[in-house]
């Protein structure tokens, strides 16, 4: 009996980790990938906004991750899980290591991943975790003013003129195919979901549909068909542009290992 | 050995109340209202501070200069703990503080208009989002533009007075 309570408690642990993993690994990722605008960005309201996203993301990053490394208890600090993990070891979705690209197809892998994360930090808020209950209420009201942003802009592109709105919409069309994996539970959010500490992967689909087809429509944008939706990013596999964010933002970890400023 | 006098909270309250906000130094601390409790932990002053935002670099900063002016006046075990529930709002900004802003260039956040409230709203109904208006904090002016929703801080947005023709800063609502 106590030995069965201890094995769940473990196994509880692992799924938790796996999970704020994953929620750390998404804002450290696209974090990195937003700031990689910075000073290149078409304007200069353009660029400070995205390097303010990106603070916000990395931000949100250091809680995640802090918090990951508590629940694992082998005494690994936030730092540690960023700068001294593998690509096999991120759960990040796929989406946030897409290549940023021009300046209309950022946008919209900041809109589509913004209105998911609203959604699940707004589900997260009433985790019977009250840890992560407490950092969801913090990062919510931050993403909500992602969300207001990139959504504004992909409907001022996409409703734009021609060029910005074909731009836009290839944009879409190529990212499209990446949004489904936000909605795919993998066997740590099913244990997770049961335990009340965050919702289903599922459970947000609707919303995010309703949310996204009212931009869409707003921009003048076509909703593309479901057809394949890539996947594995939850569990580890993935794409090959994470091991060149990774090679970039360890490096210096890596060549010098505890060096600090 | 006698046991040092420990200095009573109000009077800690009053130092904190001198720590400058490092970006926008003409505001405390408490003004801000990141300070959300001070105690005595047997020897040690515990501070606890909530972050404005969660990426905030000034919130290092803040923190070793609490450190640094309770050392000033004497205390010499001082430990600071993080809180992040309840998550800092903007109405937590004292009026004083608001006054301070506004008489310093920087637009104070008009009350209820957080861009979570907007949204969720607009989530459930699927339409609009209440239009926000800022006032000029040099003329008075409501008729204003938004610029960016991202400024010089993360806290901040950027405004124009179409009035007067100023840019200004806006410390905007969450």
């Amino acid at each position: 009996m106590v030995q069965a309570t201890a094995m769940q408690a473990a196994v509880h642990r692992a799924a938790l980790f796996d999970f704020l993993l994953g929620m750390g690994d998404n804002t450290l990722i696209l974090g990195h990938r937003l700031s990689e605008w910075c000073g290149h960005a078409p304007a200069l309201e353009e660029d400070i906004a995205l390097a303010n996203t990106a603070l916000d993301l990395i931000g949100q990053t250091q809680l995640w991750l802090g918090l990951a490394g508590e629940v694992e208890g082998r005494g690994r600090s936030a730092d540690d899980l960023a700068y001294l993990r593998d690509a096999r070891d991120f759960r990040n979705l796929l989406l946030t290591e897409r290549p940023n690209g021009e300046y209309g197809r950022t946008l919209m892998r900041q809109f589509l991943f913004d209105a998911w994360h609203f959604l699940f930090l707004k589900g997260l808020r009433v985790s019977s975790e009250p840890r992560i209950a407490g950092i969801a209420e913090k990062a919510s009201k931050e993403v909500a003013y992602h969300l207001e942003r990139s959504r504004d802009l992909v409907i001022r592109l996409g409703d734009g003129t021609a060029e910005s709105h074909a731009r836009l919409q290839e944009a879409l069309d190529d990212l499209w195919p990446y949004t489904g994996e936000m909605f795919v539970s993998e066997a740590h959010d099913l244990a997770l979901a049961a335990a009340g500490v965050a919702p289903g992967a599922e459970s947000l689909k609707a919303d995010w549909e309703a949310l996204a087809a009212e931009t869409l429509r707003a921009a003048t944008l076509e909703k593309p068909e479901d057809r394949y939706m890539h996947g594995g990013g939850k569990r580890g596999l993935h794409t090959e542009h994470l091991g060149y964010v990774l090679a970039e933002m360890q490096f210096l970890q890596r060549a010098y290992p505890g060096a600090s400023w | 050995m006698a046991t040092a006098i420990r200095p009573s909270i109000a009077d800690v309250w009053h130092w904190l109340s001198q720590v400058p906000d490092p970006e926008i130094p003409v505001i405390s601390v408490t003004d801000l209202g990141i300070v959300r409790n001070v105690d005595w932990d047997g020897e040690t002053l515990v501070v606890t501070v909530t972050p404005t935002y969660s990426g905030c670099p000034a919130t290092a900063v803040i923190n070793l200069d609490i450190e640094r002016r309770l050392k000033e006046n004497g205390i010499e075990s001082v430990r600071l703990e993080r809180q992040l529930s309840p998550a800092w709002t903007t109405d937590w900004i004292s009026a004083e503080g608001r006054e301070k802003l506004e008489s310093y260039g920087i637009a104070a956040p008009v009350e209820g208009s957080g861009a979570e409230g907007r949204l969720l709203k607009r989530i459930e109904g699927l339409s609009g989002g209440a239009a926000l208006t800022v006032s000029c904090p040099r003329c008075g002016s409501a008729r204003t533009e938004k610029v960016s929703q991202f400024g010089s801080t993360p806290c901040k947005a950027s405004y124009r007075c179409r009035d007067c023709l100023e840019p200004f800063d806006y410390f905007k609502c969450i």
